[in-house]
């Protein structure tokens, strides 16, 4: 049977998301209870977590979780990574065994940063050079995978239900500011850890509920840039548009929402001919970059998170405030079993996002 | 003069029993295949005339008339083909090359029916258009690599013009001259009331069209006819034609008995002389001319028209698609062997060019490596026959189509393929003003409104079916095809997988 990234597996998922703007750390028990409570929405094939805000000490230093399938790919893996990045320290990811979760990989982190001398060869930026190298072990190093490589900020997946998962990786050890879960139900999967959600690229994480049908148009587009999508998961895909649109073309986040979820040329034309002309733009330079058919996603990032509907909302996706905090998930159970009476909650209309950024964060 | 070898194609059939004698047929034959016998009070029929163009089939009041091949046989023989001996008889009656209309009709395969679209099931649900939002508009044209915005998140690229279709359709090059007056006004009516575009073709374009100049693009040629300062301004884009899919390499000939007055006055070239197109363009003769006359075509526009670039799908047209964008063109323009054409040289039609599918596929592909097919348009001519063609064409890459032999169809071209005798009894392909009449642009544009708009109907349908709501998210989806009765390499070329798969 073939392996995620050398088929493209539909499925379906529950995600959900929590954000404390005001920067306060928590640990993972609250995500933990929210996705579980969305047990249905998972099959057991798949489940993981995004954490904002966890390594503090290492806060400066890109973080590598990598899983391995054996011994002598973790020795050829190190031996890449230490020619291209300092390590600052290495480690096992602490994990406790966990009924229903089996077959785990080797599974490793790093905190590392860019050798400075490749950085000056190489006319990128640390992070440009950071992902380069995260892509060439994806796709060269068979049977190794970074599935995280964000700084301050981690993802922890594998196959199995969400909670399960999160109790494996024991994230109640962990304290962070803002915390997003997905639970997968893949149609068809042989169970492979990397093929877990959340998608990560640097600090971009990606968790999304549903099947776009723009695949392999998006996929297509960003493969023209550098980008190889080597498991051909619509998150995979998801992520590195963001990466490219926001980091590369510095394209601002609210514009970059407007590509990806773009407004009806009908009700372009009702718009002030500045902003026709704004979104005309968009729409002809970035066609391939709209997100088509079904999906909700969350996106987290450095400074925050945002939530966002495809743009006639076919797929289920909630919203709710209170006090410094911000929750969003596929079913409005899965917030109010850890937050009692929020003042405020709501269904975000499609190619609305939700936007809840750290106190002090522009959009 | 020695004998005449040739033999009829068709046999007229007239059943006499249902024969009124009213000679419709006599008078609308512009062949002169019947002729009415007074003596006998019969019809009867020239069969070698006959070029099958259903024109008194469909006029007769009494359905009397039905042409049927030819029952002559040859002797059998699978390399001697009836085709084969009929066209030497003629060539040694007549020491010409051989004239062919319209598109090449050989048994080469035709890809767009090796592939199959794909459809949403449960795990993401198709969208009904008749309920939900369906997009399917296009901008054609030059797109920056990125947009850059200020400090304030205001937009401050500016996009180089794009031209607007509502559908990703357009009809294609067909000069005045090589079609009447009224098939002209009929398609720059019905591009007007789509919003879409239609192509003067390189005869100029008639001071009476220039109000429909929004929906139209104005073509440069090598012959360079009709061209001057207004005229390319009063278009939306201006292409430069390098090549035809249906004769890839040559010119075109327009016949001196073709230019009378009005064709005369728009092509700026004496009444009743040849109107001849050279095989290259003498101002270009490498991609670096090309560019010379792309940049000033820019300037005598003031670079507020895209200009497009049209070539024949040759053997290299990756590499010279790569060029032409390098070169500065806003869209590209390719034409698959199977296009029309008034007139082309058999030998050439029939043998010159590859199948649009692959060469669109391969450009497609070639431009995405070279990290450059998001600033151009890619559009595609050469034998789009239904709705079905161009969602296959958009998924495999193109932009948009031009259709030019299916808007001849929908005008009443029965594809008897005679263009070039200039005696088209559908008043399209003709400038004799007796046969001009009989189009009737009033009637005739309502039936190309009505073919585009069923065509989108059903490329809606279609893209709902794979749960897509804008025709960008299809393009270059290769995922969404599956090929079938296609060998390996086959599939490689199209970028595709098999059905199964």
């Amino acid at each position: 049977m073939l392996k995620e990234g050398e088929l493209r597996i539909p499925s379906g998922c529950a995600i959900s998301g929590i954000i404390d703007k005001e920067g306060k750390r928590f640990n993972g028990d609250e995500i933990i209870k929210s996705i579980a409570l969305m047990h249905d929405r998972s099959n057991g094939l798949g489940g993981g977590f995004a954490a904002y805000g966890i390594y503090p000490q290492y806060k400066d230093f890109y973080a590598l979780h990598i899983f391995y399938d054996n011994l002598s790919i973790k020795m050829k893996t190190e031996d890449f990574i230490s020619k291209h990045f300092d390590i600052e320290s290495a480690g096992n990811i602490p994990t406790k065994s966990v009924p229903g979760v089996r077959n785990k990989p080797l599974i490793w982190r790093y905190f590392v940063h860019p050798r400075n001398y490749m950085v000056k060869e190489g006319f990128v930026d640390e992070a440009e050079f950071t992902s380069r190298y995260v892509i060439k072990i994806n796709t060269e190093y068979k049977g190794a995978y970074v599935f995280s490589s964000g700084k301050n900020m981690g993802t922890f997946k594998g196959v199995g239900y969400p909670e399960d998962i999160g109790k494996f990786f024991m994230l109640n050890t962990y304290e962070g500011y803002m915390w997003t879960a997905h639970g997968r139900f893949p149609t068809n999967t042989p169970g492979w850890w990397g093929g877990a959600h959340p998608f990560t690229m640097l600090d971009w994480s990606v968790i999304h509920n549903g099947e776009i049908s723009s695949y392999d148009a998006n996929r297509r587009f960003v493969e023209m840039y550098g980008y190889k999508c080597t498991l051909q998961t619509d998150t995979e895909v998801i992520t590195y548009l963001f990466d490219m649109l926001v980091r590369k073309h510095n394209v601002p986040m609210e514009k970059a929402i407007k590509v990806v979820a773009a407004p009806l040329w009908d009700d372009i034309e009702r718009e002030s001919k500045e902003v026709q002309n704004e979104l005309k733009s968009i729409r002809s330079v970035y066609a391939s970059a709209l997100i088509n058919g079904p999906f909700s996603i969350i996106l987290g990032f450095e400074k925050g998170m945002i939530a966002l509907n495809d743009r006639i909302k076919l797929r289920s996706l909630i919203a709710a405030e209170k006090g410094s905090r911000t929750y969003v998930a596929s079913e409005e159970s899965a917030i109010r079993i850890i937050c009692d009476n929020p003042h405020k909650i709501w269904s975000p209309q499609g190619g609305e996002p939700v936007i809840a950024l750290l106190e002090g964060e522009q959009k | 003069m020695s004998l005449d070898f040739n033999s009829p194609e068709f046999e007229v059939i007239r059943d006499e029993k249902k024969c009124i004698q009213c000679q419709v047929c006599v008078r609308q034959c512009s062949n002169k295949v019947h002729l009415y016998d007074e003596e006998d009070n019969v019809v009867r029929a020239d069969d070698i005339k006959c070029v099958n163009c259903h024109r008194c089939v469909v006029l007769c009041p009494t359905k009397a008339l039905v042409m049927k091949k030819y029952p002559l046989e040859f002797k059998e023989n699978a390399n001697w083909t009836a085709a084969a001996l009929k066209e030497i008889y003629k060539q040694s009656q007549t020491g010409g090359v051989l004239l062919s209309s319209m598109g090449n009709p050989k048994p080469f395969p035709i890809y767009w029916d090796k592939m199959l679209l794909n459809a949403s099931q449960v795990t993401n649900p198709s969208i009904d258009p008749l309920r939900e939002p369906m997009e399917t508009k296009v901008m054609i044209g030059r797109k920056p690599e990125k947009l850059e915005f200020d400090a304030k998140g205001k937009l401050v690229t500016n996009v180089p013009p794009q031209v607007e279709l509502s559908i990703p359709i357009m009809f294609s090059a067909m000069s005045y001259g090589s079609i009447s007056r009224n098939a002209h006004e009929s398609l720059a009516r019905a591009a007007t009331e789509l919003g879409i575009c239609y192509n003067t073709g390189e005869g100029g374009l008639n001071r009476d069209f220039y109000k429909y100049g929004k929906n139209t693009i104005v073509q440069v040629a090598s012959g360079r006819f009709g061209v001057h300062k207004e005229y390319l301004n009063a278009g939306a884009a201006i292409e430069i034609k390098i090549g035809q899919g249906a004769k890839p390499g040559i010119g075109g000939h327009l016949p001196g008995k073709k230019v009378g007055e009005d064709v005369s006055a728009t092509r700026m070239i004496p009444v009743g002389s040849d109107a001849i197109s050279p095989a290259p363009h003498h101002d270009i003769y490498s991609i670096e001319d090309l560019r010379q006359l792309i940049f000033s075509l820019k300037e005598v526009t003031d670079y507020k028209k895209p200009v497009f670039v049209k070539i024949a799908a040759v053997h290299n047209s990756a590499a010279i698609a790569s060029g032409i964008v390098r070169a500065g063109a806003d869209a590209i323009v390719i034409d698959g062997f199977r296009g029309g054409t008034g007139a082309a040289p058999t030998r050439v039609r029939d043998n010159v060019g590859i199948p649009i599918e692959l060469a669109l596929a391969a450009i497609d592909q070639r431009l995405r490596e070279e990290e450059i097919r998001n600033e151009v348009s890619l559009i595609i001519a050469g034998s789009i026959r239904n709705s079905a063609d161009i969602v296959k064409a958009v998924a495999l890459g193109a932009d948009a189509v031009y259709i030019g032999s299916a808007a001849v169809i929908a005008l009443g071209c029965h594809l008897c393929r005679s263009c070039s005798t200039g005696k088209c009894n559908w008043g399209i392909a003709t400038q004799e003003p007796e046969l001009v009449k009989r189009l009737n642009p009033d009637i005739m544009y309502r039936r190309l409104v009505n073919l585009v708009s069923a065509w989108n109907h059903e490329i809606q349908e279609l893209l709902g079916g794979m749960g897509i709501n804008a025709i960008d998210s299809l393009r270059g989806n290769r995922l969404m095809l599956r090929g079938i009765d296609l060998n390996e390499k086959e599939l490689e070329i199209l970028g595709i997988k098999y059905a199964g798969e």
